[in-house]
């Protein structure tokens, strides 16, 4: 039987104890649904199991995206719509003239992948204005680490092993109220 | 388990017996708190010059650039000289945040944030001047790639006054969201720490509902790491493309291979003399000493030394090729700077630029914060006074003699500039009182491995395993066998008797089922007395509410302090009242 709406939320004081009982509470094969702290704790990510993050190859995408914008774009306007002799050198061809277009072609590369790797990630992490946070407790942006397993049928025996990790807090959580 | 390990010869970053939640407190301080007077009047002298500017830049706009000291030779002076002297300042936040990240330098963290808001300030007042000086700001949107109405005429991508545009409006919003994304999870410290109800709401917004999950925090790290990553070319091609304003033009002087380095290392130069100025105030006026310590103002002493005798090789490069070259144009625009009328400004730069930073040689010198705040300042007048020389001794002796001249600045450009520098300090002002200054969330992801108190325990052979645990924050263990008290508690923890006795008799809490009571609303409990009573093993009005006379006595016997109190103030009458109006 799933009691799927009941989560246990087990709250730690230091990182090397949450750090201990992740991979304790992974060997006991219990799932983590969250774990809320309030600074990057390192290398938690592999301990809990989360899968790398893409960002960064979407920002290299991003980044091409904005490097043949940028050539579209000069081409079009200096080259194709209105070629000027400008200080004895004409717009005739592009690949001639692209020394001085280099500046503004790696600008607008560096723009599209910074703005649109940003924009990913806060989309990504649902964080935007007017967004409500959703740290269950106001303690884990200040020194408190607060992961959340699901409840099995086994309650008991997962607040026993929960409390022999260290948690100082063990509450159970009908999420469905 | 993560290692925390530090080379022992690594000097502690954060000083102190800090643990997470001293790193909340100090750094959400000047938040929460109130501005002191000497604020209000640093504020106010900025304010004042800030309006006075506004003044000046109306005056200016409404009667045309003739009011300013420029004439035909000097068609470029004050105005420019401002706006590169602005954007070499805004070089040290990315810098800082970017190319120390990438460099994995721990120390950047307590001083990024304040470099970064720097940064973004100081370009801000860069943006200003080209604005400014095209007459006509309104159709400042002529710069963007749009046609023109008059036809389909489109701005000219050769030009590096366009590069400017592009690369100015890149740093400055990429600085922008890299500050921004950093500050996500100090703002919701601030949020979740906020007691009033308008400050909550306020950095709720500003937050943009940061939570701190696991994933998000990995997300965050990789966007950090990539942005420093983008913004550190970024920061050397921005001043790159401001020295092509010159350094692509055939006037002698400024037509030298040598500027795009040369600017870069100067506006690194200034831009860390900038963070020292500001830095060294400020952590005197919101006491974060103990997290941007004199260590860290002697590494950035370092970085002007280098930086400064850079810029001084660069100076005297430039002498050497304009001899070399053999172009007597050249020979002469570099013999004027140095002997010409101008002379004074040309030894004022050689004087602040390339021997002030030579003092840093000494330790004992770059150790002290008197003179590394004046060196600081001698390093800005002198980084104005290199652009001042560039621009003006070039242009003020041309090809033709009779057009020779010197120039004189108006009240309306110093007013100007003097604008700017009063809008640069009343932003950082704001900055400094509302925004938490040092990034919290990283300097706690250091403190295990860099903070004093830490690099203690590890030296003493102890575990830094359990050592986040803050006593104020949590100090009892509700799941330990016998009750946990703090050494200053009254209660004996040797009297596991009287607790066993007294723990029959009201029940035991179970936090499966129960939840636990806020105790102090019971009157006569106090923080201490719900610490003393959470420690024994009491949490709910429930168990409170079974107490008679002889678990009073079994109470103060355990306790020994204000014997009969409990007793006096009738706790468990109190309790039975609360549990009915909770229900």
């Amino acid at each position: 039987m799933e009691t799927s709406s009941k989560v246990i939320h087990a709250m730690y004081t230091d990182d090397d104890v949450l750090m201990a009982a992740v991979k304790k509470v992974r060997a006991e094969r219990y799932h983590i649904e969250e774990i809320y702290t309030p600074f990057p704790v390192h290398g938690l990510d592999k301990a809990m199991g989360l899968a790398p993050t893409r960002l960064a190859i979407t920002s290299f995408l991003y980044g091409c995206v904005g490097l043949v914008v940028s050539i579209v774009m000069i081409d079009y306007m200096m080259i194709e719509d209105w070629p000027q002799n400008i200080g004895g050198k004409p717009s005739f061809s592009y690949l001639e003239n692209m020394p001085a277009f280099i500046p503004i072609m790696f600008e607008l590369t560096v723009f599209f992948a910074a703005h649109l790797l940003v924009i990913t990630f806060y989309l990504r992490s649902k964080l935007w204005p007017f967004k409500k946070a959703e740290n269950p407790d106001i303690r884990t942006t200040d020194d408190h680490f607060l992961m959340e397993i699901s409840a099995g049928d086994n309650i008991d025996e997962q607040f026993d092993i929960l409390r022999n990790t260290g948690a100082v807090e063990v509450t159970l959580i009908d999420k469905a109220h | 388990m993560a290692s925390h390990y530090e080379a022992p010869i690594r000097r502690p970053l954060v000083l102190g017996e800090k643990s997470y939640h001293d790193v909340s407190v100090d750094i959400a301080k000047p938040v929460e708190g109130k501005a002191n007077k000497s604020w209000w009047i640093v504020f106010s002298i900025s304010l004042a010059a800030f309006l006075w500017g506004i003044g000046c830049i109306i005056y200016t706009i409404s009667t045309g650039i003739g009011v300013w000291g420029l004439n035909k030779t000097i068609g470029w002076a004050w105005d420019i000289t401002n706006f590169v002297w602005w954007v070499g300042i805004g070089h040290a936040g990315t810098l800082i945040s970017a190319v120390l990240l990438l460099f994995r330098q721990k120390w950047r963290m307590a001083i990024n944030r304040s470099a970064e808001a720097m940064t973004i300030f100081a370009v801000i007042q860069a943006g200003l001047f080209p604005l400014i000086h095209m007459g006509r700001p309104w159709l400042g949107y002529w710069v963007l790639p749009i046609p023109n109405q008059f036809g389909s005429l489109w701005v000219n991508f050769n030009s590096p006054l366009l590069w400017d545009v592009f690369a100015i409006s890149t740093y400055l919003s990429v600085s922008l969201v890299f500050w921004w994304t950093g500050l996500l999870p100090d703002f919701a410290m601030i949020r979740d720490r906020a007691v009033k109800p308008f400050q909550k709401k306020i950095y709720s917004l500003l937050a943009f509902g940061w939570s701190g999950r696991a994933k998000d925090w990995q997300r965050f790290e990789e966007v950090s790491l990539v942005l420093a990553g983008l913004a550190t070319p970024l920061v050397l091609s921005v001043h790159t493309i401001v020295s092509f304003d010159f350094a692509t033009s055939i006037v002698p002087g400024w037509h030298t291979t040598i500027f795009p380095p040369y600017f870069v290392a100067g506006a690194v130069f200034s831009g860390f003399a900038m963070v020292n100025t500001l830095l060294i105030i400020m952590r005197k006026v919101v006491s974060l000493e103990d997290y941007i310590t004199v260590q860290h103002i002697e590494l950035m002493n370092i970085v002007i030394m280098i930086t400064g005798s850079i810029v001084g090789v660069a100076y005297i490069s430039e002498l050497f090729i304009a001899w070399y070259s053999g172009v007597e144009y050249e020979q002469y625009a570099f013999l004027n700077r140095a002997t010409g009328p101008y002379w004074w400004a040309y030894l004022l730069m050689m004087t602040c630029n390339v021997f002030s930073p030579q003092f840093m040689w000494f330790k004992k010198l770059r150790t002290s914060i008197m003179f590394s705040f004046f060196i600081s300042i001698v390093v800005n007048v002198g980084m104005w006074f290199e652009r001042f020389v560039i621009i003006v001794t070039s242009l003020h002796r041309d090809y033709m003699p009779s057009a020779w001249t010197m120039f004189q600045p108006t009240f309306v450009d110093i007013g100007i500039f003097i604008g700017t520098i009063g809008f640069f300090f009343v932003l950082f002002l704001l900055y400094a009182r509302t925004f938490p200054v040092v990034s919290q969330a990283e300097v706690k992801a250091i403190l295990k491995s860099s903070g004093q108190r830490y690099k203690r325990i590890r030296e003493s052979g102890e575990s830094l395993v359990g050592t986040g645990t803050d006593p104020r924050t949590h100090n009892i263990n509700i799941h330990a066998g016998s009750p946990i008290v703090d050494e200053q508690s009254t209660v004996k923890a040797h009297d596991p008797e009287a607790i066993n006795q007294l723990m029959d008799s009201v029940g035991v809490f179970d936090p499966l089922t129960q939840t636990k009571d806020d105790l102090q609303q019971i009157n006569g409990v106090g923080p201490k007395m719900e610490e003393v009573l959470n420690g024994i093993g009491i949490y709910s009005f429930l168990q409170v509410s079974k107490m008679t006379k002889r678990e009073y006595d079994l109470l103060d016997e355990i306790t020994a302090s204000f014997p009969g109190r409990a007793e006096r103030d009738d706790w468990a009458g109190q309790a039975k009242i609360l549990i009915n109006n909770k229900e």
